[in-house]
């Protein structure tokens, strides 16, 4: 297998076959260095990332990666080790040593495969491939980000500077390899482009913006042209911020930032985060924990999505999973390990990376939409619109969040001017129950595939 | 290319790099007529050990290989690299890289010189020496000094991770540099819960150091332990921030974030040099209080974010950036030290080979003041003290920043009272640092596991102030007064 080293011409072409009899023997070494039981996941991947900035090339960078993670269990000890190397000598001498590291944990009665009987029979084929994008090359890709850019500086005279257009692409081939019964394979390809005007505002500040688009599948990404304009018009909308006074108003999240709101919600209901206490959802299922306009569904299975996976992190069928149902918390998202912590089944949520173990993982993320356009939603006097968040504040355990925040004050139903330098807070459980509109804008770029959320009231503090 | 779990077994694997190889690499990669070329080869060797409800959980160990290889072609920069130290996959990536250029001679032969490099983290024992039967009694001492701490303890997190990275710098101008960069992270997190209530506290350490780490002070595994379920309980009692504008006291050591933000990123050269800094064309102009001094220095024994080499070849350096509240210099990496024809300041780093250099922070700093850290505080009739954070996040175009507190008080009549819940800290960097009005004598190099992110590449960084109090700044909390 030692071929599989060497680089070979653009486009290499990840191969879901060869990653797969690499990944079984592999397991074999395990089982045959004394490993009770042996995961491999192996990745194959090549990469392209193209930088224009005014117009001229700022970085081209292409390259193949990969990597193998092997976790092995025996007498329910567990050790994870990764390496690059597939030659067969080092993939023994990997088995051997990853075994003997097990030795150093502690017996954990819930650390163990998955049953024989729970393993996917079948894997379906979720249109994650596009040779149209794998087929990509740089100079496709320098055209994308010269016309993105270039339709930005033109768009506006106020457009002064850019921090350049980018367009990346990435393949890759993925195999996991269970010894409790599962051998998988399958591949992908995902292509983005992002534009960052830059315009010049008072007291020699500058404000940036950006817009992008991206998608596993070429017909799906949106013209260089239109990115190019949304992301100067989105740019200098921001020209002349001001600070909010203190106070409590309803606060509008338009999908770029409502997807935030969501992946906390559904992180919390993260089995991993339950049994350990680490989530004020612990012991609430059954109960409200959002407004009865909200349905969440984890849903791996979508075709040709972003989050979408045939098998998850442990060789288990993927479903889609009812998180928030009419508000009401209707499952905790589980892997094995947490499954078995918390007395149940796995959902088939586990994810894995090369360098760890597996742990509770989202897909796609999908928030209903509901029947109000955008517009309705804004039709308030008063309100603050969040075009942007930062920072890390919210607490888990708790529920505090508090956030900066940009975007535009809405008076009439009309964004009279931006706002910067302020931040939102509330409980997050008060803040899920006082939805009171869903819109029906839903954006399905990311894996979180929301619409516009509106929040009755949340503080912000500002002047 | 051999997977090795015992670095003393055999060669390292670096090694096996010759100079002859390296210049064959390099007339690769410029036989399109690039610039300027360097090759930044990697070993990472490391491990990591996790504890939870009182058991060792899994234990981790993994090895990367690699060559990087950039191509400059003015300001353009190719790009490739290879997890195969096969010449011939080392050559396709030099090819590869070379590509951004299309045209021109390639240069003459070159000979490569070694360069001395100061040793500022020396280990007096490597952590991947010892055996892990001794980290793992490492991971039981911090999990036994938090549950004594308080019975109200219900849950436990330790974990360690351990590694070395080895680089080995070549470039066109014929620089060859080897170095060899420790670190050491150790992590507690307790849960406590009390009357309904739970809350969460974490502490932890990090520095280019091997076992001697934990007998430093306030790095022992029962010191981490202590604090992580100190911090927990303290929270239980945690009343909601206030929220507006008013005083905050910055305490000394981990308020440091506050300055990474506020204008580390701001002065990193490449932003500068594409104007698209807050700092642009502001070199030699009032930028602060005349309070303030900031200096990036990547010379601090021991710390987390020094380094003896850049990953471009070039020593580190301590820097002063803002002197007495003037700007007097930015973070340089290569591309950008020659737009701003200044020398190199050893601030070209990467996350690994699979990323190009860019100006990025070592251990950014914030000088002591002659202020009595007291006086500080007895100097604010209702404000917020801060204490320590989770993190921070940056605009660099406007400067506008946020900062996440995971335990602050409230400050009234000049003295600390109640404990306040998680808050933001918002504001903006150059507005910030005018209202800078006091800074203590305390000054404090924080020891925390403090990693930062730009353009998706995480490096470790270390931070440090003193006792520091900023006039007014907006606290997001719920409390209107």
């Amino acid at each position: 297998m030692s071929q599989t080293n060497v680089i070979r011409k653009t486009p290499l072409l990840p191969d879901p076959a060869a990653c797969q009899r690499v990944a079984e023997e592999m397991v074999s070494y395990a089982l045959a260095a004394g490993a009770d039981g042996a995961e491999v996941l192996l990745r194959e991947g090549a990469e392209l990332e193209v930088k224009v900035r005014l117009g001229e090339t700022e970085l081209v960078k292409e390259a193949g990666s990969r990597g193998l993670g092997l976790r092995v269990i025996k007498n329910n000890r567990v050790a994870n080790t990764h390496s690059s190397d597939f030659d067969a000598t080092a993939m023994k001498k990997l088995a051997a040593e990853t075994v003997q590291l097990a030795e150093l944990a502690e017996p954990d009665e819930f650390a163990a495969l998955p049953e024989r009987s729970e393993m996917a029979r079948s894997i379906p084929d979720l249109g994650l491939w596009d040779d149209k994008v794998a087929y990509l090359d740089v100079q496709m890709a320098l055209q994308w980000a010269q016309s993105a850019e270039a339709a930005a500086r033109g768009f506006d005279k106020r457009i002064t500077n850019s921090d350049g257009a980018t367009f990346s692409r990435v393949m890759g081939a993925s195999a996991f390899v269970s010894s409790a019964g599962f051998s998988g394979a399958t591949r992908g390809t995902y292509a983005s482009g992002v534009v960052r005007p830059i315009c010049d505002d008072a007291d020699g500040k500058k404000r940036n913006g950006f817009w992008w688009t991206g998608s596993r599948l070429a017909h799906q990404l949106e013209e260089a042209e239109a990115i190019g304009k949304e992301a100067a018009r989105r740019t200098v909308a921001k020209i002349g911020p001001r600070k909010l006074a203190t106070q409590d108003c309803p606060v509008i999240f338009p999908p770029e930032t409502a997807k935030q709101l969501v992946g906390k919600l559904a992180g919390l209901a993260s089995g991993g985060a339950i049994w350990r206490k680490s989530s004020y959802f612990a012991g609430r299922e059954g109960t409200q924990v959002a407004a009865p306009s909200i349905f969440l569904v984890d849903d791996p299975l979508l075709p040709g999505a972003s989050g979408s996976r045939a098998f998850d992190g442990e060789g288990l069928a993927t479903r889609p999973n009812v998180i928030v149902d009419a508000g009401i918390l209707k499952t905790f998202l589980c892997d094995t390990y947490s499954g078995r912590k918390l007395g149940r089944p796995s959902t088939g949520s586990a994810g894995r990376g090369v360098g760890g173990g597996a742990y509770v993982t989202t897909s796609n993320l999908i928030l209903r939409p509901g029947s109000m356009s955008p517009e309705q939603i804004a039709a308030l006097d008063g309100a603050f619109f969040v075009t942007e968040l930062m920072g890390f504040g919210f607490n888990a355990v708790t529920g505090d969040f508090s956030q900066g925040a940009g975007g535009f004050w809405i008076e009439k139903g009309e964004k009279v001017f931006p706002v910067s330098e302020v931040t939102i807070s509330a409980n997050f459980d008060t803040l899920w129950k006082r939805i009171d509109a869903v819109g029906n804008d839903l954006d399905t770029r990311t894996s979180v595939h929301t619409p516009t959320l509106r929040v009755s009231s949340m503080t912000v503090a500002g002047t | 290319m051999m997977f090795r779990m015992d670095e003393s077994a055999g060669r390292h694997p670096l090694d096996a790099i010759d100079e002859r190889q390296c210049e064959r690499l390099i007339a690769a990669a410029l036989e399109s007529g690039g610039d300027y070329t360097d090759l930044f080869f990697e070993y990472r060797n490391g491990g990591d050990y996790s504890l939870e409800d009182g058991k060792v959980k899994s234990v981790g160990r993994g090895v990367v290989l690699g060559l990087g290889v950039r191509v400059l072609r003015g300001d353009a920069t190719g790009y490739a690299y290879t997890e195969s130290l096969q010449e011939e996959a080392m050559l396709q990536a030099a090819r590869t890289a070379g590509q951004i250029a299309r045209s021109g001679a390639s240069p003459g032969p070159m000979a490569l010189h070694g360069i001395d490099l100061p040793d500022f983290y020396p280990v007096k024992e490597s952590v991947l020496e010892h055996s892990g039967a001794e980290k793992v009694e490492l991971l039981r001492r911090a999990d036994r000094a938090a549950r004594a701490f308080d019975p109200r303890v219900v849950r436990v997190e330790v974990y360690l991770a351990e590694g070395v990275r080895d680089v080995l710098v070549v470039n066109s101008s014929g620089v060859l540099a080897r170095d060899h960069q420790p670190m050491v992270r150790f992590m507690v997190s307790a849960v406590v819960e009390a009357d309904g209530k739970r809350q969460s506290g974490r502490s932890g350490g990090a520095a280019r150091r091997g076992m001697e780490q934990f007998v430093y002070p306030g790095q022992s595994p029962e010191e981490h332990g202590r604090e992580a379920a100190r911090l927990a309980v303290a929270m239980l009692d945690a009343q909601e921030a206030p929220a507006g504008p008013m005083p905050v006291v910055l305490g000394p050591g981990e308020s440091g974030i506050l300055l990474h933000e506020a204008v580390g990123h701001g002065l990193e050269a490449d932003f500068n040099r594409k104007r698209t800094s807050n700092y642009t064309d502001q070199i030699g102009q009032q930028v602060a209080s005349d309070l303030c001094t900031v200096v990036d220095d990547g010379t601090l024994p021991n710390a987390r974010g020094s380094i003896n080499v850049d990953d471009e070849g070039n020593p580190g350096r301590r820097n002063v950036l803002i002197e007495n509240g003037r700007l007097s210099a930015y973070m340089q990496d290569r591309i950008s030290s020659r737009h701003f024809k200044t020398g190199p300041s050893g601030n070209g780093r990467r996350e690994s080979f699979h990323h190009e250099p860019l100006p990025r922070m070592t251990n950014t700093l914030m000088l002591a003041g002659n202020d009595d850290p007291e006086d500080i505080i007895r100097s604010v009739k209702r404000g917020v003290y801060a204490k320590n954070f989770s993190g921070g996040q940056v605009n660099i175009s406007n400067g506008d920043f946020v900062f996440s507190l995971t335990e602050s008080y409230l400050i009234e009549d000049g003295k600390l009272t109640a404990p306040l819940k998680g808050v933001n800290l918002i504001g903006n960097g150059p507005e910030v640092l005018r209202k800078v009005a006091m800074v203590g004598s305390d000054f404090q190099l924080s020891g925390g596991t403090w990693t930062c992110g730009k353009d998706g590449q995480s490096v470790p960084v270390g931070i440090g102030t003193p006792t520091v109090k900023i006039s007014e700044i907006t606290v997001g909390g719920t409390q209107k007064s």
